[in-house]
């Protein structure tokens, strides 16, 4: 070393390791490649909600032109949308100023299928960023030359990518059609009104994620978030002159659903969503540097040092992993069939004039009330079907994540365990489509003035428990003999809400009806009660649930 | 159930998993009440022949019975009679670690609560915690504790200790060592070579989905080379001769030799006759045993040499 110095005249830097490069955008390293590595993964999921989302949006859009062919049909919708109850539901009153079609779509879908879309930016936030986080993935992908922001950046920038491509999808889609107030710049702040919410509630998870250490909490804190929003805005619609419009300015699905697509196209409330949004991203990547990678920002307190003796039972254990999606699942089956009930005073002075909705209405029988009431339980079926599906997989999810490779160490038989959430999945749809035509009845009861609707709303939940013992059963098939398929198990009651919402008015083949589980549930109390078609499905559960569990007998464990 | 003696016993057994073949023919023989190592590099198929004997995976073919039993057919009752650590210990994030060993023990088939707090202790393990925020060997405590509080016939360690810091490990090993004596049978899968020289009696190395050697220890030193180092008066006459003897080398009246174990005798014999000043003579390691059967593209002949220099280095 003296050497060397003597020759170069002394000023040779000390020797060590090179100097780190420090530039202000290194925290942004490997953004890009994120961006691509999310979209990989994604490459089946996004396309499939766009896709779904732009479908839905267009088929309400033709389904409206069908349903009232002239200026009396919806003036008469108009007529009958006035009462605070339909106000709640649908959305603000000036849509009523000018009812055509274009304002129809805007009044009714943006505060229904814009709830999907926030749904599916939030769940795309949170499956590139906590997720990783929680299964240790990003850990390995943060310790290469990846900078700190990049995971939230990628992810926010795939989950607005979804919001915009849903607005542009719906936007063109939308300007195709040819029909009373139906205009492409309407068509365009349609899409933008579905964009607009899309990012707001990517904001909205860009802050949830850092709080909780659990992708569940996270995405429930977010989906709670928009259920506030979606509650605020109904109150502050529910009265048409005006006094608690104040109310829905405080909500992002009120902004949507303000920018008036085909009435004003609006801009205004377009620059709050686009504002919130940016703020609450901004919150979410200050709120990131307080916390370490894999934590929250809330420490854990310390919890329970011994198990309870229920716990340490196979259904106990398997309630006790199921609790937060039957709180959950029950509280909006409570909400929904709530704020179905509170419209039922109204139904017979909304829908007398309506020639199609007393055609499909009258096809059931009984009056017209329920009539409505009958077809009210057809989402709401759909929605504790999807609950059926979740709650079945998440066995498979306990299989592939190893943690019941544990329990199935132990004299637990294979049997008991999937049993056990099969359980839960059978008693928990069961009493979540029970508790919703409950809560339906009773409040439609004090709307109306009519008790007897209590027991037999509660009854027309309870006969579709058969055909979410089927959707159960078909879960339980695909885990016991194609695991890895298993995700096949949403065709139930995607094809259930597509048959149920959209059938009546899109005429399908009888024999696809006939695929439908729910399809074959007698409406009631418009229908009579019919024991056969519910004996055979009940049946068919039964046999389903036995052969996916003698599958799952047979086979290897499979983890991951 | 009449005592067996063996306590697993496999023969044949083939599990292939699409064109891998991840089990090629397994025999493994493990006698009651001893600690067997179950050795070999990674992928050889460690994990899965044990997941075999849990009847997690059922077999292609070939037999596995365990405590009597078939694993697959008679799971439930050998889960009650058996424990198992496997490598990677994967929580429930909304369970507390506490929780968790109970469920796990409860289900085995009885907690017995003082072992438990006992085992928690010893672990130096905090129950209060939720999953999660466990690091990897806190987690790998929670299996421990629960297998160990069951007082189990058989243990089923796969990498059990991966992620233990060195105290918790020496806790690892005193606790074998008690259900050791207590009866009960091991199989452990390991890579800590130490732990294996230290708690097993005997090792089956595994390769390629086949074991490849099995046996004590010392039977196994016996079919591999002692290096031989000595000083003697004279230099010594015929070892170059002798079979078996590899690597001769004399340096300033010393000598340096491997020798294959069952012509160690008559080569002592040959050092005694030039007057022995000093002798020091290495057993082969586990690692050097290990190092025979690991590793696909290194020839015989490379790996003779890196294990003599390797003796080299830890004679000086």
């Amino acid at each position: 070393m003296s050497a060397t110095s003597t020759t170069s005249g002394g000023d040779v830097p000390a020797p060590g390791p090179p100097a780190v490069r420090r530039d202000g955008r290194t925290g942004l390293v490997g953004t890009g490649a994120l961006v691509r590595f999310a979209l990989r993964r994604d490459r089946v999921r996004l396309p499939a909600w766009l896709l779904a989302l732009t479908l839905s949006t267009y088929a309400m859009a033709v389904a409206l032109v069908d349903s009232f062919p002239d200026e009396a049909a919806r003036e008469a919708v108009r007529a009958s949308s006035t009462s605070p109850a339909t106000l709640a539901l649908n959305g603000p009153a000036h849509y009523l100023d000018d009812y055509h079609y274009g304002a129809m779509l805007g009044h009714q879908a943006i505060g229904f299928v814009g709830l999907f879309v926030a749904l599916l930016c939030v769940l795309t936030v949170v499956r590139h960023t906590r997720a990783e986080e929680e299964t240790g993935r990003a850990e390995l992908l943060r310790a290469t030359a990846v900078g700190r922001h990049a995971h939230l950046t990628a992810a926010v920038l795939v989950a607005a990518g979804a919001a915009l491509g849903v607005g542009i999808l719906t936007g063109l889609a939308l300007s195709s059609l040819d029909a009373t107030g139906y205009t492409p710049a309407g068509a365009l702040a349609f899409g933008a009104a579905y964009a607009g919410l899309g990012l707001v509630f990517t904001g909205v998870a860009a802050v949830t994620t850092q709080i909780s250490a659990h992708a569940r909490a996270a995405s429930g804190t977010a989906l709670a978030v928009l259920g506030a929003a979606y509650a605020l805005r109904a109150a502050g619609d529910s009265t048409a002159g005006g006094s608690t419009d104040w109310l829905s300015w405080l909500s992002p699905v009120g902004w949507a659903q303000r920018t008036y697509p085909y009435l004003d196209n609006d801009v205004g409330p377009l620059l709050l969503c686009l504002g919130t949004a940016g703020v609450l991203t901004a919150g979410g990547f200050v709120l990131s540097l307080r916390r370490d990678v894999g934590a929250g920002l809330r420490a854990s307190r310390p919890g329970r040092r011994e198990a309870t003796a229920w716990l340490t039972r196979p259904v106990g254990f398997a309630l006790r992993l199921h609790r937060g999606l039957l709180y959950g699942f029950t509280a909006a089956v409570v909400v929904l069939g709530a704020m179905y009930g509170s419209v039922l005073g109204d139904v017979e002075s909304m829908l007398q004039d309506i020639d199609v909705m007393q055609d499909a209405l009258g096809d059931l029988g009984g009056g017209v009330v329920e009539s409505f009431a009958a077809l009210v339980m057809v989402p709401q079926a759909t929605i504790v079907g999807v609950y059926a599906v979740l709650a079945t997989l998440r066995a498979r999810a306990e299989e592939s994540s190893g943690r019941a490779e544990h329990l199935l160490a132990t004299a637990l038989s294979r049997r008991s365990w999937l049993g056990s959430h099969i359980a839960v999945a059978l008693v928990g749809s069961t009493v979540v489509s029970t508790v919703g035509g409950l809560t339906f009845g009773t409040v439609g009861a004090v709307a109306t003035g009519d008790g007897s609707l209590v027991l037999d709303m509660a009854l027309a939940g309870l006969a579709y428990a058969p055909a979410l013992w089927v959707t159960v059963g078909v879960a339980v098939m695909l885990v016991g003999w194609a695991p890895r398929a298993a995700g096949l198990a949403w065709a139930v009651p995607v094809g259930a809400f597509l048959l149920g919402y959209l059938g009546a008015l899109m005429r399908f083949p009888t024999w696809v009806l006939r695929l439908d589980p729910f399809g074959h549930v007698p409406r009631l109390p418009a229908e009579a009660m019919q024991w056969t078609p519910l004996l055979v499905l009940t049946a068919l559960a039964a046999v389903l649930v036995r052969v996916g569990l003698a599958g799952f007998r047979r086979r290897d464990l499979d983890t991951r | 159930m009449a005592t067996v003696a063996t306590a697993i016993h496999t023969s044949g057994l083939v599990k292939s998993f699409g064109a891998t073949r991840a089990l090629d023919g397994l025999d493994l023989s493990v006698g009651a009440g001893e600690v067997h190592g179950f050795l070999g590099p990674n992928g050889a198929g460690k994990s899965t022949a044990i997941r075999v004997l849990l009847g997690l995976t059922r077999a292609d073919s070939g037999t596995a019975t365990l405590l009597g039993g078939d694993p697959w057919r008679d799971s439930v009752a050998l889960h009650r009679r058996l424990a198992y650590v496997p490598g990677d210990v994967e929580l429930w994030p909304t369970l507390t670690g506490g929780e968790a060993i109970d469920l796990l023990a409860r289900l085995s088939g009885g907690l017995d609560r003082a072992r438990r707090d006992e085992l928690v202790e010893r672990f130096d393990f905090d129950p209060t915690k939720k999953g999660r925020s466990y690091s990897k060997g806190n987690r790998q405590k929670v299996a421990l504790i629960a297998a160990l509080s069951s007082r189990s016939e058989l243990l089923l360690l796969d990498e059990p200790t991966s992620g233990l810091d060195p105290l918790m490990e020496v806790v690892f090993q005193d606790l074998v060592a008690e259900a050791t004596r207590a009866g009960t049978t091991v199989l452990l899968s390991s890579h800590i070579l130490a732990q294996v020289e230290k708690l097993c009696d005997r090792v089956s190395i595994i390769r390629q989905g086949r074991i490849v050697q099995s046996g004590t220890l010392q039977e196994m030193r016996h079919l591999t080379r002692t290096t031989v180092e000595a000083e003697t008066e004279r230099p010594p006459t015929g070892l170059a001769e002798l079979p078996g003897v590899h690597d001769l080398s004399h340096t300033d009246g010393r000598v340096r030799f491997a020798v294959d174990g069952g012509r160690l005798d008559e080569a002592i014999r040959l050092l005694a006759a030039a007057g022995v000043r000093s002798l020091v003579s290495h057993p082969p390691t586990l690692e050097e045993l290990m190092l025979r059967h690991y590793g696909d593209r290194v020839d015989a002949e490379t790996r003779r040499h890196d294990a003599a220099e390797h003796q080299a280095e830890k004679g000086r």
